[in-house]
């Protein structure tokens, strides 16, 4: 399928069936559901039901071994796949920050536009100012990350991954390192992000944050979709015994 | 002044032969000196240098996606690492050196395109390159995968992420292992004495042959000679060590 063919009245993320295995251990059995394009989805789960691996496998981090995800139309495991233009739609913000610890901030957020989009380095530097004001980072530019609390490491993380203007933002229980207190600033930023419009994927912990912000809710255990649903009936009213119990302990 | 000292140490090495320090006194034995050292900076810094490189870029081609060019890396680190390297500079120069092209400057004289000089830098680089290149892959493999995946998912290419995330922080890891085997180097140097460099020893040795009551003043010389320029070094790579620290990274 072409990438000029898709249009925002389909799917912007579309999973299929999708299988995957690690050595023996099968951590996707087949899971399929859609994103539209602003939609905010959140993924929850007790550990090791295979969530991560799902939303990793969305920019190729991780393969497939069978099944198909389209992202704009385009399969990202098709062996002919441009692998820049995947993942220059497609954003990541990791649990552990991930930033590059020898770059200051602003660099941090300047790397990949410069480097990979081979954008002047004078435009990215202004995209990059602002978007660290977006984040509420101003003032810290030339800090180095050793030199950031964990809530401010992961939004300039999330700046970072802005700076490559996405379209679907992935993020991979990025509040799970963090401390209570600066949970919520980082929640504050995906809210902010959420209601401009960005279609963004969670793997998330944060109950109250799903039931707030997301569109829909998916519920995976053991490698499958159990139950789904817009946050107003799946917190209330969840028929599989799995769910029930899982929320119970949760919320 | 000068001359003052001159007389001094003539008229010491008059009243106390075997403390004859012959080129404080002597120009023509202070000009082999000096020519002696200027042809061990030269060694040493060549050498620096062409080892650094080579592990870099070994350190590199490690991480291949082919099985051959990994195990010709270590085929080459396994050759250079468990042989002495005076049997190295020997072998070069007069195994290797037998088969080398000669080009004839006045169409009289038969001379080898690389040089006894020559053999020397390629032989001592190769062997401390053996040693560099395990020393960059041990930082290497400091550096968490995440980082690296991180990199991945902003769309850098290999090179990309070993150029500007991997070596730089791989670098600083490997920095104090790097400077003891860069010190063992610059000693090492003495060695290429067997295939008849010019280098210091060579030049003190030859001297104290000719005159043999200097012999104490040039074994003098030489331990002060090589403590002061290894202590440069020393100083130097401490001093840069300091300046790539990052803040709030590392110990």
């Amino acid at each position: 399928m072409n990438e000029r063919s898709w249009d925002p009245s389909r799917p912007i993320v579309s999973i299929r069936d999708v299988h995957k295995s690690f050595g023996d251990l099968e951590v996707l059995k087949g899971v399929s559901f859609d994103v539209m394009k602003g939609e905010v989805v959140c993924i929850i789960g007790p550990s090791g039901s295979g969530k991560s691996t799902l939303i990793r496998c969305v920019n190729a981090l991780n393969s497939i071994d069978r099944g198909s995800i389209l992202v704009e139309g385009q399969e990202v495991h098709a062996p002919d796949l441009d692998m820049l233009e995947l993942r220059r739609k497609v954003g990541m913000v990791f649990q552990q920050y991930n930033l590059f610890p020898h770059k200051t901030a602003l660099e941090n957020v300047m790397m990949a536009p410069v480097l990979v989009l081979k954008e002047p380095r004078r435009e990215v530097e202004e995209r990059a100012r602002t978007l660290i004001r977006k984040v509420r980072l101003d003032g810290k530019e030339s800090s180095y990350p050793g030199e950031l609390s964990g809530g401010q490491q992961q939004r300039v993380a999330i700046a970072r991954s802005l700076a490559m203007r996405p379209d679907v933002m992935l993020f991979d229980e990025i509040t799970a390192a963090l401390d209570p207190e600066t949970v919520k600033e980082v929640l504050v930023t995906i809210r902010e992000l959420a209601e401009e419009g960005m279609t963004c994927i969670l793997v998330t912990h944060e109950m109250g944050f799903a039931r707030e912000v997301a569109n829909h809710i998916y519920f995976t255990d053991r490698g499958v979709i159990v139950e789904h649903g817009p946050p107003a009936t799946f917190f209330t009213e969840a028929r599989d015994p799995r769910t029930r119990e899982f929320l119970s302990q949760i919320l | 002044m000068i001359e003052s000292v001159q007389a001094y140490f003539r008229a010491l090495a008059e009243t106390h032969p075997k403390w004859n320090f012959i080129y404080l006194y002597d120009p023509v034995q202070a000009a082999r000196i000096a020519e002696g050292l200027w042809m061990t900076l030269q060694l040493a810094v060549a050498c620096v240098v062409f080892s650094v490189l080579i592990g870099v870029a070994g350190a590199w081609l490690q991480g291949a996606r082919q099985a051959v060019v990994r195990a010709f890396v270590q085929g080459y680190i396994q050759f250079f690492r468990n042989t002495p390297p005076l049997i190295q500079l020997l072998f070069f120069y007069f195994a290797l050196g037998q088969f080398t092209p000669t080009y004839s400057p006045d169409g009289w004289l038969e001379v080898p395109v690389i040089s006894n000089v020559g053999w020397a830098i390629i032989s001592l680089s190769f062997f401390a390159g053996a040693f560099n290149v395990e020393i960059f892959r041990a930082g290497i493999e400091a550096i968490p995968e995440s980082t690296r995946e991180a990199a991945d998912a902003l769309g850098m290419s290999r090179l990309q992420i070993y150029v500007y995330v991997v070596f730089p922080l791989a670098f600083r890891v490997s920095l104090p292992a790097l400077n003891n085997n860069l010190v063992n180097l610059v000693k090492t140097t003495t060695q290429a004495i067997v295939i008849a460099v010019p280098e210091l020893l060579y030049q003190l040795v030859s001297m104290y042959n000719d005159y043999s009551t200097s012999q104490n003043a040039c074994m003098l010389l030489m331990f002060v000679v090589y403590i002061t320029l290894v202590g440069v070094l020393v100083l130097g790579m401490n001093r840069w060590e300091r300046a790539l620290r990052i803040p709030g990274y590392g110990a």
